[in-house]
């Protein structure tokens, strides 16, 4: 488990990104936060990834601070240099070893790149672009994956895809996914818990246990019903601020 | 067997991800054109018509042709090659003293602040100075045979790649960083594989312009009592009042500039095959 311990992040501005954070993420689950932009989503994740030391508070890993974890950035951050088994292979970290290109070659392989092992990140489109992103912070089996909002600069259609190849990498690894989004179809359809954070400095104003079956549908009645109610948070969120 | 432990369906590629792919490859090619030549063709022709038809005094401004010739006898002689070896032997020693200096405190310059903020001053300081005022100062500590003649090119060549390396490793995507940070690159690692290389088209704009100041910095150089090299044939076509000499050097000055700057060229396009930058 990570135990997010009252975490303040200042930036040095008039207020801080965010105040106060205190949740749980469980091992094996899927935890998505949600809040509108500049509410400090993305602060708090790249503090969990060790990018921004908090201000204030702690985060409690179950493993001690070593547990291995992969992120994925709203943009892929590919390096452009490198091309794309490369920059799976990056995601090793500088030391590797004699499997490190073979493990590179099956991830690809499952993220559906292989025959795009020679190409260069400008010859990608976005979606491949952030395949290759999602391989690259897979490839050393880390326990957590960190998402900053990996599909909102992609179209509808391959946003699904691979929001439905994010599931079924998360069963197949038992992986524990910590997603941050604008997006409540998205927090909806993925999440085991989700999290509204609130206005600036972003606190946390509502917590959703869902207990929906997966796979979910968009157009069931469940589905839509808590869909309503994080808008509905979201929309006090709104009024509050 | 499976390495990984979870096995996972493929994903499928819609065909018009795929599709656009050869495409992009087949923009990037380029071809050599022969534009270029029209000028200096078109000077050459108008030149020598002036030449001939007296408009021009020739003890002091020579034709193509007389141009040519004296290039033919420097070739039939040999001498040519005695002149050229010389001063790319002076040029490249220079160059590669120069830009292996610029890139290795370029590299701890842009990496490390506190190195930055103590060098950095002093060096753009010293880049103000002009390559004639290294002259007797060289040729003080020196003397005026070749130690002073590299050194000097090397002075040249150093500042264009010192500032184009700093610039372009300070220049790095903070974003490409933080990547290189949470998969634990750091130090050397993280500058060998992604500050050095995220710099390069910048180190390769500064080894452009450290080679054309070599080339520039080489004449200098040669004006230090050399008795060979391209710079030397410049002089002594002046003192004996040969203008086809003088021409003819500077004409192979500009030509073996060219041809070098255009090796790097084409090793830079090589080297940055990856860039997605405009060309027109």
């Amino acid at each position: 488990m990570i135990r997010i311990d009252r975490i303040t992040k200042d930036y040095g501005g008039v207020q801080p990104a965010i105040t106060e954070l205190e949740f749980n993420i469980e091992p094996g689950s899927v935890t998505v936060m949600v809040g509108t932009t500049g509410s400090g989503k993305s602060t708090l994740i790249r503090v969990l990834a060790g990018l921004e030391a908090p201000t204030s508070g702690r985060i409690r890993w179950d493993n001690g601070s070593n547990t291995p974890f992969g992120i994925v950035f709203q943009e892929p951050r590919l390096m452009p240099w490198l091309n794309v088994r490369q920059n799976v292979k990056f995601g090793f970290g500088p030391k590797r070893t004699k499997e490190s290109g073979r493990l590179a070659d099956e991830i690809l392989e499952q993220v559906g790149l292989r025959a795009f092992s020679r190409y260069y990140p400008r010859e990608l489109s976005g979606g491949m672009a952030q395949r290759v992103a999602i391989a690259r912070a897979l490839v050393k089996k880390p326990s957590l994956l960190l998402l900053d909002e990996p599909f909102s600069a992609l179209d509808a259609s391959t946003r699904t895809r691979l929001q439905e190849h994010l599931m079924r990498l998360w069963t197949d690894r038992s992986l524990t996914l910590f997603l941050v989004t604008h997006d409540i179809d998205e927090a909806v359809l993925l999440a085991d818990c989700i999290i509204v954070i609130k206005g600036r400095p972003g606190r946390i104003s509502h917590q959703f246990r869902i207990d929906l079956l997966r796979p979910r549908a968009r157009q069931d009645k469940g589905f839509q019903a808590l869909k309503e109610r994080v808008l509905e948070a979201l929309a006090d969120q709104k009024a509050r601020s | 067997m499976n390495g990984l432990a979870f096995s996972v369906e493929p994903i499928d590629l819609p065909r018009s991800e795929i599709g656009t792919v050869p495409k992009q490859r087949q923009l990037r090619r380029r071809r050599m054109s022969p534009v270029g030549l029209i000028v200096p063709l078109a000077a050459l022709i108008l030149w020598e018509i002036a030449a001939r038809l007296g408009w021009l005094d020739r003890t002091i401004a020579s034709s193509p042709i007389a141009i040519l010739g004296e290039i033919g006898t420097l070739l039939a002689t040999g001498q040519i090659w005695v002149h050229l070896s010389a001063t790319f032997v002076r040029v490249f020693s220079g160059f590669a003293l120069g830009s292996l200096m610029a890139l290795t405190l370029g590299v701890i310059s842009g990496i490390i602040p506190i190195i930055y903020r103590l060098l950095n001053p002093t060096i753009q300081a010293i880049r103000s100075v002009p390559s004639y005022a290294w002259v007797p100062l060289f040729i003080l500590w020196f003397g005026i045979f070749e130690t002073s003649k590299i050194l000097l090119i090397g002075v040249g060549a150093f500042f264009p790649l010192y500032l184009a390396t700093v610039t372009g490793i300070r220049n790095v995507d903070r974003k490409l960083v933080e990547v290189a940070w949470v998969n634990d690159f750091r130090g050397w690692s993280l500058a060998s594989c992604v500050l050095l290389p995220a710099s390069l088209p910048a180190i390769f704009v500064g080894l452009r312009q450290g080679l054309g100041l070599a080339w520039m910095f080489v004449v200098a150089a040669e004006f230090m009592g050399a008795t060979h090299g391209l710079g030397f044939l410049l002089i002594d076509g002046q003192t004996t009042g040969r203008p086809s000499t003088l021409i003819a050097s500077i004409i192979l000055f500009a030509f073996c500039g060219k041809i070098t700057d255009g090796c790097l060229a084409w090793t830079s396009e090589r080297a940055l095959r990856w860039q997605d930058s405009y060309r027109p």
